[in-house]
């Protein structure tokens, strides 16, 4: 998708500068030039919502580092502080600290659009690894992060965190004890964490940059799966067409995320945060941020705990072989009717264990935990590589500009697809 | 087709009826406490506001009763005088900083020595520290009251806990400290009190170390609202949800603009993109 610049610097400074480090040229056929499939829908804004919350993230982290002091006896008093005595500092903590939730809603929406129209098919292997390597960096800078306070749950939860290393035979306590800098999570801890959490984003950044390098090279899926045949019938240049459209998502998606920031600040977070951390108290239910709740699930759906860091794992690791796991050549779900019930099926279960994470591990909660556990990993393991050699796709469109002449044809799209060249 | 619609079918049954499970037991599982009662909060809702005669008849009752035995050390005098908070002025904050003889030093002899609060002090501990705290309270720590209610809360469940987050309904802590404080019944028969705990039908578990600590008639309003435990405790209540939050009204009223500016911004950025986007097939 490169080389299809036609930015020619006009003054002479500008061609000197261009002939020595070409980087308006790049930014012009990446942000201008840049080719975008015309079909897209608004599950392909969250790209750019998504690079929008990290420079969010990055920016009020930024400012309340500079206020915060990640010492443990004096940790939650300075959050407090920032809360009461900072100019604005409730308005940027309570950014922050949503935020990180508003980053993780997005990039659900964004992971599960991938997996519904196929974006991890070849060519985009690479692409989509990097995205399951962007989104293991946030589990971790978001899980350090929600340390910081000292609260309770900061404290218990870098607790049960922490020591699912323990699991690992032989070396597991030592691994430990050099994650916490001394035989318990404490100051030592605290403050790796918070060198770690400022570490991880700008981490995130640059693989975000590499991921964006190969979405650029390879070009967008779309909503069609079908590749752009001729840039002239099949797409629309990036500015200005897709810089609106994103422009619009952000700003609706910003109205959410106000709702959250002004009048429920707290409602994402969990009100024993706000007690000081006690060693020598543990809370009631240990609970993590929501974003993890489906892994938490799966971990404590295994008896055994090395079983169940594991399986926590796998679930993660399971999605960097997706591209080799779905058998099927044909990417979207629009053209794949059995696929598309298994897909929501699949999201079901992701929210059905989001929420068996959040409920006590006991009687009914554990075995629905089994069940969905079992079958999230059937649903990559058994469902996608079967499908792709059973299920009887519905004839792809032949070109993205066919796919939308189609659909402007109102209900005649079946029609016109298996009338098309490509039915086989 | 018939196979695969099969196959799904009993996939889907199977999830289903897995998920029934989980309800069934949980419901038997029950026997959560009880749950408080929501309260109508003045400061509740995106244009809440706190009720300064409330926060004014709440802070003396935390002065009066809680403050006897509780810290509130994020609490500062002079907060009582800032915007958006009970609405004294800043003599009066004065006024009342200067009552508490405050810790201070070491002075040019390198001894402490005791001076009038100023409004750059902090609420005075009634305990040295925790230890003494809980030597005098039977072993129990009172907490510190600074956030307490925003560190309070209480079990929700489906779906309220969705709607809530529509309604905006975000009063869990201080709805729990009104119960907590008007919670105290005589124990069933069958409930074992332990020697030094108290019965209370909201607390977790039902047994608390602090004793009853409001009667009628024990702190006396001049604003002619009713000397009542049930006005007591909405009104400490209120009050400990402005210490939690002092910045709450200034947060609903940046965030209305906030909501009104990007309601207009979204809706020109849709027609631009309509328009922009107006001989494009897609």
């Amino acid at each position: 998708m490169e080389g299809h610049s036609t930015y020619q610097p006009k003054g002479k400074v500008a061609q000197w500068f261009e002939s020595r480090l070409p980087i308006v040229g790049l930014i012009h056929s990446s942000a201008v030039a840049y080719p975008v499939p015309k079909n897209l829908n608004y599950m392909w804004t969250f790209g750019a919502i998504l690079t929008f919350m990290l420079v969010c993230q990055i920016v009020s982290g930024v400012v309340l580092a500079m206020h915060y002091v990640a010492y443990a006896p004096v940790a939650f008093e300075r959050v407090e502080h920032i809360m009461r005595d900072v100019s604005y500092g409730w308005l940027i903590r309570y950014i922050h600290a949503n935020g990180a939730s508003m980053f993780f809603i997005a990039v659900y929406i964004h992971m599960f659009r991938g997996m519904y129209y196929g974006s991890y098919k070849a060519p985009r292997e690479v692409l989509w690894i990097l995205g399951v390597i962007i989104y293991l960096l946030m589990m971790a800078t978001g899980f350090m992060g929600y340390v910081l306070p000292w609260g309770q749950m900061s404290f218990w939860g870098a607790t049960v965190i922490t020591n699912l290393f323990s699991a690992i035979p032989l070396v597991g306590e030592t691994i430990v004890q050099w994650l916490w800098g001394g035989y318990s999570v404490g100051a030592p801890t605290l403050n790796r964490f918070f060198s770690l959490h400022y570490l991880l984003p700008f981490m995130i950044a640059g693989v975000v940059g590499l991921h964006i390098w190969a979405l650029h090279h390879v070009g967008q899926n779309n909503p069609d799966g079908v590749d752009i045949k001729s840039v002239a019938k099949d797409s629309v240049p990036f500015t200005p067409y897709a810089t609106i459209k994103d422009t619009f998502a952000m700003v609706v998606f910003l109205i959410f995320f106000s709702w959250f920031i002004f009048y429920i600040p707290n409602y994402l977070g969990h009100s024993d945060n706000y007690i000081p951390a006690n060693p020598l108290a543990t809370p009631a239910h240990i609970v993590p941020e929501w974003y993890y709740l489906p892994f938490y699930a799966i971990l404590r759906s295994v008896p055994d705990k090395l079983g169940g860091v594991l399986a926590m794992f796998a679930a993660i690791a399971v999605l960097a072989f997706l591209p080799w796991l779905d058998t099927s050549k044909v990417r979207s779900a629009k053209y794949r009717p059995l696929f598309r019930q298994f897909f929501w099926v699949f999201a079901v279960v992701c929210v059905g264990l989001g929420y068996l994470g959040s409920q006590p591990a006991e009687g009914g909660y554990v075995i629905a935990s089994r069940i969905f556990t079992i079958y999230y990993f059937a649903h990559f393991l058994v469902i996608l590589p079967l499908l792709g050699l059973f299920e009887r796709p519905k004839p792809v469109p032949a070109s993205i500009a066919d796919a939308v002449l189609a659909k402007s044809k109102g209900g005649a799209m079946v029609v016109a697809g298996a009338a098309g060249p490509e039915t086989k | 087709m018939t196979i695969r619609s099969s196959l799904f079918g009993a996939v889907a049954a199977a999830l289903l009826l897995a998920s029934g499970v989980s309800g069934a037991t949980a419901a038997e599982g029950g026997g959560h406490d009880n749950r408080p009662h929501r309260m109508s909060w003045s400061f509740a809702g995106p244009f809440g506001t706190y009720d300064r005669g409330q926060l004014q008849r709440g802070f003396k009752v935390f002065k009066e009763v809680c403050s006897a035995c509780h810290s509130a050390n994020y609490l500062y005098f002079r907060n009582l005088a800032a915007p958006g908070g009970p609405g004294f002025t800043e003599a009066q904050a004065k006024q009342v900083a200067s009552e508490y003889q405050i810790t201070d030093g070491p002075n040019d002899a390198g001894d402490m020595f005791q001076r009038p609060g100023r409004l750059s002090d902090h609420w005075p501990a009634p305990f040295p520290n925790d230890n003494a705290a809980r030597a005098a309270n039977g072993g129990a720590l009172p907490p510190d009251l600074s956030v307490i209610a925003k560190a309070r809360s209480y079990h929700v469940g489906f779906p309220g806990f969705i709607t809530d987050a529509f309604t905006q309904y975000q009063e869990h802590g201080v709805d729990y400290i009104h119960a907590l404080l008007t919670g105290y019944v005589d124990a069933p028969a069958d409930a074992h009190v332990q020697p030094g705990l108290h019965y209370n039908q909201y607390f977790p578990g039902h047994q608390i170390a602090m004793p009853k600590p409001l009667s009628d008639g024990q702190v006396e309003y001049s604003d002619g609202a009713p000397q009542t435990v049930e006005q007591y405790s909405e009104d400490v209540s209120a009050f400990l949800m402005w210490v939690a939050e002092p910045h709450l009204e200034q947060r609903k009223r940046i965030g209305f603009q906030v909501m009104i500016f990007l309601v207009v911004l979204s809706g020109l950025l849709y027609f631009t993109k309509k328009k922009v986007w107006q001989n494009v097939a897609h």
